[in-house]
């Protein structure tokens, strides 16, 4: 585990360090509210109490909504102090470079001017290598085995610190450190949420296609830590992770029938979820995590039905003769999107959370399935298939403003990263396996995720605690 | 497994006597007779006793695959029957009214051209096309159960519409009840 806290601005007097008995992360969440400094002269560094001063008109910043982005230039030399110092930045860097919005500036050269992380650095050098912003940190290891992992950002330009903060974690945990440094530079940077500090569940897939072993797994969002969570014979499809992150809800699919299972992250325990007559299957939580909607066939008429996880009582949504599939709440729990063929192809419908008021959103031509409401609430992803192609797509809740992300043989499953900026999906190749890919919402930035082994049906945490 | 190795010997014999492929069980063919001899008057001697082969025995589960047919197959995102799948099921009707103590698992399958959870729903609806065929021709429901693959388990490889269209099926597997 981790704690933080945030560091005063650098000045030359040695600073005095905050207990690492803080309350955990409680700081990391004021984030938003204390971490800049803007305006702060380095040689008379005002204290951290003081009321931010206007931004500066130059200040800077990467706007995530402008249609082209040149990405900002960032220096993140090693951190001081052993090994994991050079791997904490390292993982730093690669998340920055994968959202996108920044260019790791390589300065090596000007690496042996760190020596202490809690002194200003020589920005002109740094200028000179072309970097509009630095990253500087050291790492201490306690007596206990603990790590004390400094950092502070810098805006190189106006020679100032925008960002100092401090953690104390487990030696295990230092790549959850790098991340949440990661989230604390994008939140600073762009005003955005971060999305590092995040886990993707997803189905590992292995085998020919005709006898592929599909197991529940779970890895963090850069590929790392990957580890299997079932290793039965059944076949996995589409977990999701519950909104506190601790539970992930999956269909386990055998030669005799599909189940919805709930499996416990912490306890690595797993129960059935209820008892139907029929398949059960397309299961995804509610925002507060006490429900879980799902589809359940019987006699070849799909319905959708909710799940109250405490009294376990169930309640029917739909009533259609049709399929209806895939549903997925609102961020404010009040709408669930669904797919339903109810029109006589599938299509994207939207309903009240108690079954009421249900119209259709989708009217492009072509086919849409797996609607995925965003975190944000302004949008919806799906995947639309159309002219032989798949696309992995977003529209408002309301269907307008429709925009096709990708085009490929085969992508599928979108799920959005915890600030809706993101989309992990699956891409199959033709003739290949398939594998997860990222996308911005905007459309730019289509990459393949960096875990390369067999994946499909990624479900993207909410930011950990 | 012994059952597995006659059938394979059964066609191998069937092979070997007629050079023939077909998908209906392979009626046993003789030999082709020599010509008789010419100009000699006298009666050609009778053909040599044909080898039969045995298929597989009535009332088993290679029987229903074989002499039966154990899947029907679907066009792209639909479960209505077609022509030669209604045949199909005509058949099954007929052997599980002759075989009353079977048990049969429908399963739906569709092909990877569609979504996971969308093909999931419509291989339910293959699999409960077929159920319903096989009760209004007078098989007892209480014989069927159904489940859906979705596209989870195909049976073709490869991406052509040939291995599409194999994939777009419902299979009608023997559970119980067989000799």
């Amino acid at each position: 585990m981790t704690s933080s806290m945030r560091l005063p601005p650098a000045s030359a007097p040695a600073f005095a360090f905050t207990p690492a008995s803080a309350p955990v992360f409680a700081l990391v969440l004021a984030l938003g509210l204390a971490a800049v400094l803007p305006g702060a002269s380095l040689a008379q560094t005002p204290p951290a109490q003081s009321a931010p001063a206007p931004a500066a008109s130059n200040a800077l910043e990467v706007n995530v909504d402008r249609g082209v982005v040149a990405p900002l230039p960032i220096a993140v030399p090693p951190f001081l102090g052993k090994e994991v110092g050079a791997d904490i930045a390292r993982v730093i860097a690669a998340d920055l470079q994968r959202s996108g919005y920044f260019r790791p500036v390589n300065a090596s050269s000007l690496d042996a001017q760190i020596t202490d992380a809690n002194v200003p650095p020589r920005f002109a050098d740094w200028r000179g290598a072309g970097a509009q912003a630095l990253v500087t940190g050291q790492v201490v290891a306690d007596t206990d085995g603990h790590l004390r992992v400094d950092f502070r950002l810098w805006d190189v330009f106006n020679e100032q610190q925008l960002v100092g903060y401090q953690f104390s974690a487990s030696a295990d945990s230092w790549r959850r450190v790098a991340h949440k440094i990661a989230d604390m530079i994008y939140k600073r940077l762009t005003g955005e949420d971060g999305y590092f500090d995040t886990r993707i569940v997803f189905v590992s897939e292995s085998g020919p296609r005709a006898h592929r072993t599909k197991r529940l797994a779970i890895m963090d969002q850069d590929g790392a830590n990957p580890s299997f969570l079932t290793d039965g014979p059944e076949l996995v499809m589409t977990p999701r992770i519950s909104p506190n992150g601790q539970e992930i809800t999956y269909v386990a699919l055998s030669r005799e029938s599909a189940r919805v299972w709930l499996f416990n992250l912490r306890t690595n325990r797993k129960e059935v979820l209820g008892d139907f007559p029929g398949m059960v299957f397309a299961p995804r939580f509610s925002p507060d995590g006490g429900k879980v909607a799902f589809s359940v066939d019987r006699n070849g008429n799909s319905d959708i039905f909710l799940m109250d996880l405490r009294s376990r009582q169930t309640r029917r949504l739909t009533t259609d003769p049709g399929i209806d599939t895939s549903p997925s709440f609102s961020p404010d729990g009040s709408k669930i999107v669904f797919n339903s063929d109810r029109g006589g192809s599938p299509q994207l419908y939207v309903m009240d959370a108690d079954g009421s008021g249900v119209r259709r959103i989708s009217f492009g031509e072509g086919r849409y399935t797996t609607p995925v409401w965003s975190p944000k609430g302004d949008l919806i992803a799906f995947t639309k298939q159309t002219g032989g192609q798949f696309h992995i797509g977003v529209m408002r809740p309301d269907g307008s403003d429709e925009r096709l992300l990708t085009d490929s043989y085969l992508d599928e499953a979108p799920s959005w990263a915890p600030n809706g900026r993101v989309i992990v999906f699956s891409r199959e190749t033709r003739g290949g396996g398939a594998r997860l890919y990222t996308v911005d919402v905007s459309g730019r930035n289509l990459q393949p995720a960096p875990y390369s082994a067999g994946a499909t049906d990624p479900a993207w945490s909410p930011l950990l605690k | 497994m012994r059952n597995l190795t006659r059938l394979a010997l059964t066609a191998a014999a069937a092979a070997a006597l007629a050079a023939c492929a077909s998908h209906k069980p392979p009626p046993p063919v003789a030999p082709t007779a020599p010509p008789p001899p010419a100009d000699t008057g006298a009666p050609p001697p009778p053909p040599p006793v044909a080898a039969r082969p045995t298929g597989p025995l009535p009332g088993t589960e290679q029987d229903f695959v074989v002499n039966v047919g154990d899947r029907v197959y679907f066009d792209f995102d639909q479960y209505t029957l077609r022509d030669e799948g209604r045949r199909v099921l005509d058949a099954q009707a007929a052997w599980l009214q002759r075989y009353p103590s079977v048990t049969v698992r429908i399963e739906g399958n569709a092909d990877e051209r569609g979504t996971r959870e969308y093909n999931f729903a419509l291989g339910a609806r293959r699999a409960e096309a077929v159920r319903t065929y096989l009760i209004d021709h007078g098989v007892a429901a209480g014989r069927i159960t159904t489940i859906s693959y979705g596209k989870e388990r195909p049976i073709a490889e490869g991406e052509t519409e040939e291995a599409f269209a194999k994939n777009r099926n419902a299979h009608t597997a023997i559970t119980g009840g067989v000799r």
